[in-house]
């Protein structure tokens, strides 16, 4: 059997895989891979079903072991990886021999670098789904030292692919497409939204991007009203009293009590899960 | 993590007694608001006709037919149902099929009599035992004019209905118990509510799944095990279940 050994799990590595859909309704909101983009494409370049658990590796500094011949491949935040001191390639599969050894740096630009592998981890899904979800705290704990994860079965072919031609995630302001939310009215500018710069604050997490700017002000109309409580999305953006905004991502709770002034369109989703505290955003309202 | 948000700001005078108490009574036009490129949210006016609605919708999306193949989740709350659906769903024939959906609700009372069958056959009935000893009784008592054992005899004389849920895996908001129990959250949130605390706000009641922080005022404890991941389904309490309140110590 296959494993691959954790020495040191850095900042933040968590098993991930394509979600957890159909229970909201139960307050079990859908978690999964933070950017399902970078995440498919792992699984993709391996061959792999859709699906099957990956490493999420938030600012590098995983360092792990292989128990077995591995296929694995590093995709999203272009972390520079080594296997005992060798560089290896990022968005492309290479071999991780037994007993050997692979460490990931801090990647230049992006937040969350995917380690995926051939026949994916076989950790104990949890209502159809092997992602940790950091809001409800089901499925499996944080990756720490010493755990040894066991590798799946590969049954898919091999595919052709040497190497997938993507960019890095960008190091500069990033601009994100945002459709009208369904309380755009409560506030006096909606366009506000879009005029200024926002930072992303340090304290965004898989919950969600809370940024840091000019605050949104409400209409005189909606200042002191209340919102019962409402089923929310990845991608929406809550505007608390204090007026700035949060971006829900894939841990979001299920429902939340701030009005939502717009949602950002799912293509770009995946890009704002690359953010990273510090960084410049800017919001371009589209009409669908 | 704040804690379960009583979810109307303003409760109704009286709580529904039934889900389709109040789309039988007026027409069910429904505001289908934009959620994005993969969900719409769809306002109604009361928690009885959010009921009615996502009863319907849920038998659809069962069904799995034409623009419902797309939904992946329904999430009912106080005056909404959000539905979600994959990338690359007609989110315009979704909504009109809703619109559709809620018209027939209203106009079309045979199919009202089929929801209310269908929810009948899905209803179950969970009676949940409570020792009535948490440390708000009297603080509700004295908020509501009754004494703590007419609170208790209140919460535990007419069955409740899950309404909703959303705040954590297995809370569940329960509407359509005694209109006289409605309190207001505790003005200062506790920092640790234990699980297994039942509690109430505006015009719910619920149970806390797990330990958490919370704003609401605790009449009493149950050991009743609400969530278990490893059940199917992990929630005791899901959407539509009747709730029947049982006081342990009259019982022994």
């Amino acid at each position: 059997m296959s494993l691959v050994e954790v020495l040191a799990p850095g900042p933040l590595t968590l098993l991930e895989d394509a979600g957890r859909p159909g229970h909201m309704a139960v307050g079990v909101g859908r978690a999964g891979a933070a950017d399902q983009d970078s995440y498919r494409l792992g699984g993709r370049l391996l061959g792999n079903r859709p699906g099957l658990a990956a490493l999420e590796v938030t600012l590098g500094g995983l360092h792990v072991r292989a128990q077995g011949d591995l296929t694995v491949c590093l995709t999203g935040a272009p972390a520079p990886g080594s296997l005992d001191g060798r560089p290896v390639p990022h968005a492309a599969p290479f071999t991780f021999r037994d007993g050997q050894e692979l460490r990931l740096g801090m990647p230049p630009t992006g937040l969350r670098t995917y380690l995926s592998v051939r026949g994916g981890l076989a950790v104990h899904a949890v209502l159809g789904s092997r992602s940790s979800d950091t809001m409800s705290g089901l499925g499996p704990a944080a990756v720490a030292a010493g755990d040894r994860l066991t590798v799946g079965e590969a049954v898919e072919s091999f595919p052709n692919v040497d190497v997938a031609p993507v960019p890095p995630p960008g190091s500069g302001t990033v601009e994100l497409a945002v459709l009208p939310g369904p309380r755009r009215d409560w506030f006096a500018r909606p366009e506000a939204l879009g005029e200024s710069c926002w930072v992303v604050s340090g304290r965004s997490d898989r919950k969600g991007i809370r940024f840091e700017g000019e605050p949104v002000e409400r209409h005189t109309d909606w200042a002191e009203a209340e919102l019962p409580s409402e089923g929310m999305v990845r991608g929406a953006i809550q505007v608390p009293p204090g007026g700035q905004p949060v971006l829900f991502l894939n841990d979001h709770p299920v429902t939340g009590g701030y009005p939502v002034i717009g949602v950002v369109r799912s293509a770009d989703i995946d890009r704002a899960a690359q953010l990273r505290p510090g960084q410049q955003v800017r919001f371009r309202w589209e009409n669908r | 993590m704040a804690g379960p948000i009583p979810a109307a700001a303003s409760p109704a005078p009286t709580a529904p007694t039934a889900p389709t108490a109040s789309a039988s009574g007026s027409a069910v036009h429904p505001r289908v608001l934009p959620m994005g490129d993969t969900a719409l949210l769809v306002q109604v006016s009361d928690i009885g006709e959010v009921l009615a609605l996502e009863a319907r919708l849920a038998t659809l999306v069962r069904r799995g037919e034409g623009v419902w193949a797309s939904v992946d989740d329904l999430v009912p709350a106080a005056r909404t149902v959000l539905l979600v659906s994959r990338p690359g769903a007609d989110l315009g024939a979704l909504g009109t099929a809703v619109r559709d959906v809620a018209r027939t609700l209203d106009a079309d009372m045979r199919t009202l009599d089929e929801d209310k069958r269908t929810l009948d056959a899905d209803m179950r009935t969970v009676e949940i035992h409570v020792r009535y000893d948490g440390p708000d009784l009297d603080e509700v008592a004295r908020l509501v004019g009754l004494t703590p054992r007419q609170v208790v005899a209140a919460h535990t004389g007419t069955s409740w209905q899950v309404g909703f849920g959303g705040f954590a895996p297995g809370f569940a908001y329960l509407v359509g118990g005694d209109p006289r129990l409605e309190v207001p959250r505790r003005a200062e949130p506790r920092t640790r509510v234990p699980a297994g605390a039942v509690g109430l706000a505006g015009q719910f009641s619920g149970i806390y799944p797990r330990e958490s922080p919370g704003g609401w005022q605790l009449l009493g404890t149950t050991d009743a095990p609400l969530w278990d991941p490893d059940r199917d389904p992990p929630a005791l309490l899901t959407p539509g279940t009747t709730v029947q309140f049982v006081d342990v110590a009259a019982r022994s």
